[in-house]
């Protein structure tokens, strides 16, 4: 077996999880085993991938429609790995977390281990058919997951989320299709390396790559809710089950971005350019407005719903930064593993906090430091992480951002660019997630408590608590050491540019 | 074999390809990274293992601050130090570099001194005065990670290190302002703290990335460079603003007008706390940022320092007045911290760094030693605060009372007292610049005599008010001996030997100033003393009541009234227009497609989630396959 399967392999490990649990082996232990060995797999394959060259490795193809140059074809830049590594922590996480289900655990856990799967299958296809594909059967079982198992009005939330995504992955089908089908038919293939290689989209007129990229913006963007086409995710992350919060806010979305810097940006540098200012502007709103929905938000788990909407807006004005240099895409990939991995280790705290409390409500909640510790431990330095205090790996990621819309903006003439008015605007998020955030933690762990616990509640499990630790330590590990990140992103990015001229 | 090659990846991931050699490896080179990285070292262990070795964790805090302040101590004897090699933290060759370097020069050298030696002291203080708390380790674990944090703002080499350590100091200051997180009113003034330094750093990134964006770098050493801000000066109204956003995180940090209503709730927190973090070091910071920055407002067109300079007057006038009618006694020293930090931020604005140093220096021991004196009478009276329930206890805790006195005279700038010395300098940076400032720094000077002499007619001298305070005690050793030790540089900090550092940073000749100085100094003693004691000694009440002093010129209620007339409302516009406007045009418009669509499905007997789902998908692939098959 050639180490080119190793990122085939990490997508088959949860797959044959699901084949194991449907021929009847314990659901729950099958899937923590399976995600756990994904989680060994995916660090090998960062050890195992080399840094200096960067761009694509342990490519594996087989051609699967050759007349229109469709082929399984997979392989991992360092952005893949990234993604990969993210999938394969969140996923051992969203398997571990306690409460599991009592109800038809069997179909819960083979929903969960899709999800895993599809998402490390699109992470890992460099074909687009496949990319695609992979991440409709992601969604599926998401749908399921918030239409069977989720709380409060969850059958209103699986439905709006169905519509929102299923209409915004069909506009993302068309505008692929279109971007594919605009080529000159020795130029048309799948294959997303020789897209870039060959740089045949960046030669179709401006006006053409104009109206693709839009699709493509509309389509990628509502799988990330951007503003205006985010209502689907607060309400349906707030019915869903903790995992499958988790795993969707914490790694499928991110399926969007990726799309956005592997295929839309570099592909049609055209296309970019025309719709910039009005992604600064929705990406502002995403900030802006979002965030100011966040606080005015009186229950924890729409709040965090809100909140993962507008952390979005940073990761989108990374990716418009990208004309000043690898430093805002980077400072993406950057926040894509930090806000994947503060926003499952906040969901989870939130469904251990609804399974102890039984509410989220903030006005019926309070004072629960003194018999939750080390919850409020926990949920502390979630919040501050997510807040992007030093020390964190959001952090450097936002300061990336930042600093990239910065130079993005100094590129251009003298005076006040567009550019200062985002990243000026996009600060203030800073400000506005402190603001409800530190609400949040305050008026449910801190003052008098206002809830009379059942008297055998007892603070979090040791399983819990390895789960929480894990996720904190990665993110203090990246927050420490960025340049782990960096190192393994900025030369694939730099080669993505390369490959197509970006703007 | 690959661990080998991993691990030198990783050295290479901090310290770039060539790697430290021996010769890097010194004990004096040393010395800064220990005095960083003890305290930190502590705050996780006691965190991770010591939360229930309550002693343990008090003994590791204690002698992680001892280490720093030996280190703090090697630092300042050695001369002409090394430079140091900077780690490299977040480095993107050719786009970006932040780096945590360690910058030693007179002045971080100064500053290590005064942050080590009075953090020590409070260290030690706090083991009495949290003796039976139940959080005590939870105590010291954030006493650690605020050293920690404060060394890093002292040392950084460039301004992205500094904003690192700037937000960490506001976590700690988070943690320990909401120590007793019971009370909803610790709870409230730590989240309010955290909150209006976040306006402030708003300020101050926005500048950094300004700073950045324009000179390629935030090096300090290379900021400074002439060439550099030749450059930067090149546009005047660039910079200019750079340095007033830069400016408005100081704003923050030291509880400036408008952002200083954090700092009187912050005395929520425990005394020590309050001594240490709320008037000594941590809310200096925005002034040793701005000494630390100097040469940029310097290069800076006019407009910026006049915005300083009266940014901190006006604090300094409001909070003075403010202070004359607080009934508490540790809101009293919070309003006067507020007023000395206006003095020093003026400074900086007088082109006068070197004076607003110096004042930092002495008012953080005698401005620590007035609250740990003030956190002795509380901690004796059981945690009475109120001024007027106390009384005449200079006879029964003659120790602390007479502390006291000297960090108050110091305080008033007395002749033979470090104050004298430094608000000596602030007087003539002061006369340099126009009458006007000349004028109100001398009635500042007054008001402080008179609130200083008020709180001390009050509580020490008179009779007692309460059964409390007539059956008070000497507080214990442990308790005042620091208090002792801190007297010593509130009276002698001052002298030259301390002088001569500070002329070594800025080559600023110590001029002579006229007369008229030192005579506005002792008539501004004399007046404000004069008036406390006509007024206040022997009193039962107070006899003053000006309604808008005790009600802090009513900023706060404004600002109550803001947040709960337009943040919250606008806050919930925008929830409400979420909900309703986008999801009206966008989801019910949605909700008639699929309701549509639904009807026709019915129509096919189907009717539940999963089949929809899978139908979605079913579609996109038969799409996709017309479109192949084409």
């Amino acid at each position: 077996m050639s180490q080119s399967t190793l990122p085939i392999l990490i997508f088959i490990l949860p797959l044959a999880g699901t084949l194991m649990i449907a021929l009847g082996l314990a659901p729950r232990f099958v899937a923590i085993l399976t995600t756990g060995l994904m989680a060994f797999c995916s660090v090998a394959l960062w050890i195992a991938y080399t840094l200096t060259p960067g761009g694509f490795q342990f490519v594996f193809t087989i051609p699967v429609v050759s007349k229109l140059d469709i082929s399984f074809k997979t392989g991992v830049d360092g952005l893949g790995v990234l993604m990969l590594f993210l999938t394969s922590i969140v996923s051992v996480a969203a398997m571990a977390i306690r409460p599991g289900v009592e109800t038809r655990p069997r179909l819960y856990y083979i929903c969960l281990l899709l999800i895993s799967a599809g998402a490390a299958g699109a992470f890992s296809s460099l074909d687009l058919f496949f990319f695609y594909s992979f991440h409709e059967l992601a969604l599926i079982p998401t749908f399921l997951l918030i239409g069977i198992w989720g709380h409060g009005n969850r059958t209103t939330a699986a439905w709006r989320a169905t519509i929102y995504l299923g209409v915004g992955s069909f506009v993302l089908l068309i505008g692929l299709i279109a971007m594919i089908f605009s080529l000159s038919p020795e130029a048309r293939t799948f294959d997303i390396t020789e897209l870039l290689k060959t740089k045949a989209t960046a030669s179709l007129p401006p006006e053409t790559q104009s109206w693709i990229f839009l699709l493509l913006l509309l389509g990628f963007g509502s799988l990330v809710s951007l503003v205006p086409f985010h209502s689907w995710a607060p309400h349906a992350y707030a019915s869903a089950p903790a995992p499958a919060a988790m795993l969707h806010a914490g790694v499928l979305k991110k399926f969007g971005l990726l799309g956005l810097i592997r295929v839309a940006q570099p592909l049609l540098p055209a296309g970019a350019e025309t719709w910039l200012h009005p992604l600064l502007v929705l990406l502002c709103l995403n900030v802006v407005f979002i965030g100011l929905a966040t606080v005015s938000q009186r229950k924890l788990d729409l709040m965090l719903g809100y909140s993962s909407v507008m952390h979005m807006g940073y990761l989108f004005l990374g990716i418009a930064a990208w004309g000043a240099g690898v430093l805002g895409p980077v400072g993406t990939a950057t926040l894509i593993l930090a806000h994947g991995l503060s926003v499952a280790l906040l969901f989870g705290l939130a469904g251990e906090i609804r399974s102890k409390v039984g509410t989220l409500e903030f006005s019926e909640t309070g004072g629960l430091a003194t018999k939750l510790p080390l919850l409020a431990f926990f949920f502390s330095l979630a919040a501050f992480a997510s807040i992007g205090l030093p020390g964190f790996a959001n952090f450097p990621g936002e300061l990336m951002v930042f600093a990239a819309g910065f130079k993005a903006a100094a590129g251009g003439s003298d005076g006040v660019a567009p550019f200062h008015i985002a990243v000026g605007v996009a600060l203030l998020g800073v400000l506005i997630s402190a603001i409800y955030m530190l609400r949040a933690f305050g008026s449910l762990f801190l003052g008098k408590p206002h809830i009379r616990l059942a008297p055998d509640v007892r603070d979090t499990c040791l399983g819990n608590r390895l789960v929480f630790s894990l996720l904190t330590i990665a993110l203090l590990l990246f927050g420490f050491a960025p340049g782990l990140v960096t190192a393994l992103v900025a030369p694939s990015i730099e080669a993505i540019g390369s490959f197509a001229g970006t703007p | 074999m690959i661990f080998t090659t991993l691990s030198s990846n990783v050295l290479a991931l901090f310290f770039g390809e060539d790697q430290p050699s021996k010769a890097h490896c010194n004990m004096v080179t040393a010395l800064p990274w220990i005095a960083l990285f003890a305290p930190l070292i502590s705050a996780i262990s006691i965190t991770l293992f010591l939360q229930r070795y309550k002693q343990l964790a008090v003994a590791v805090s204690i002698s992680a601050c001892a280490l720093s302040f030996v280190a703090a101590v090697g630092i300042y004897v050695v001369d002409g130090f090394p430079d140091l090699r900077p780690l490299n933290w977040l480095n993107i060759p050719g786009a970006f570099t932040a780096s945590i370097g360690l910058l030693i020069d007179p002045l971080s050298e100064v500053m290590l001194l005064v942050v080590t030696g009075i953090g020590l002291l409070i260290h030690i203080y706090s083991a009495g005065y949290m003796k039976k708390d139940a959080g005590k380790a939870r105590y010291y674990a954030g006493l650690s990670l605020f050293m920690f944090s404060m060394l890093g703002i002292v040392l950084a080499d460039n301004f992205f290190m500094m904003f690192i350590f700037w937000e960490l100091v506001g976590v700690s200051s988070y943690t320990l302002i909401g120590h007793w997180f019971g009370r909803e009113s610790a709870a409230e003034a730590a989240k309010k703290a955290f909150i209006v330094n976040r306006i402030g750093d708003f300020g101050y990134m926005l500048g950094i990335l300004m700073l950045w964006s324009a000179a390629g770098t935030v090096v300090f050493k290379d900021l400074f460079e002439s060439d550099t801000l030749a450059h930067l000066a090149a546009k005047p109204v660039y910079l200019g603003t750079a340095v007033l956003l830069v400016f408005f995180g100081a704003v923050g940090k030291s509880a400036q007008v408008p952002l200083h209503v954090w700092l009187p709730d912050a005395m929520e927190g425990p005394t020590p706390v309050s001594a240490l973090i709320h008037a000594a070091t941590m809310v200096a910071a925005g002034v040793f940022m701005l000494v630390r920055s100097f040469p940029l407002i310097e290069a800076a067109p006019e407009f910026a320092a006049e915005t300083i300079l009266w940014v901190g007057l006006t604090t300094s006038v409001l909070a003075a007045l403010m202070a004359t009618q607080q009934d508490d006694i540790k809101r009293v020293l919070a309003y006067s911290t507020l007023s000395q930090l206006g003095y020093m931020i003026m400074a900086v604005g007088l082109s006068a760094p070197l004076a607003a140093m110096f004042h930092l220096s002495t008012h953080a021991f005698f401005k620590a030693l007035l609250f740990l004196g003030a956190g002795a009478v509380i901690h004796m009276l059981h945690h009475e605060q109120n001024i007027w329930k106390m009384g005449g206890l200079l006879r029964k805790m003659p120790v602390t009372a007479g502390t006291f006195l000297c960090a108050t005279l110091a305080l008033m700038g007395m002749p033979l007292f470090s104050g004298y010395f430094s608000k000596h300098e602030l007087f003539a940076a002061a006369i340099h610049h126009s009458p006007v400032v000349f004028w109100l720094v001398v009635g500042i000077a007054a008001l402080t005599c008179f609130y200083m002499g008020r709180l001390f007619i009050v509580v020490f001298l008179s009779q007692a008010r309460s059964a409390q305070a007539s059956h008070a005690a000497e507080a214990p050793l442990v308790m005042s001996l620091p208090l002792i030790i801190l007297t010593l540089p509130t009276i002698f900090s001052g002298y030259d030997f301390v002088l001569k550092n500070f002329e070594l940073f800025l080559n600023r000749a110590h001029e002579k100033v006229a007369v008229v100085v030192d005579v506005a100094g002792f008539a501004a003693i004399g007046l404000g003393l004069g008036c406390a004691t006509i007024l206040y000694l022997n009193r039962q009440a107070d006899p003053l009541h000006i309604q808008l002093f005790a009600r802090r010129f009513f900023i706060d209620t404004f600002y109550a009234i803001f947040v709960r007339m337009v943040h919250d409302p606008l806050a919930k516009l925008m929830g409400w227009m979420d909900r309703w406007i986008l999801d009206a045009v966008v989801i019910r418009g949605g909700a008639m497609a699929v309701w549509v669509t639904g009807f026709v499905l019915r129509l096919l007997q189907i009717g539940n989630l999963q089949v929809y789902a899978l139908i979605l998908a079913g579609g996109a692939a038969t799409v996709l396959f017309l479109i192949i098959l084409r």
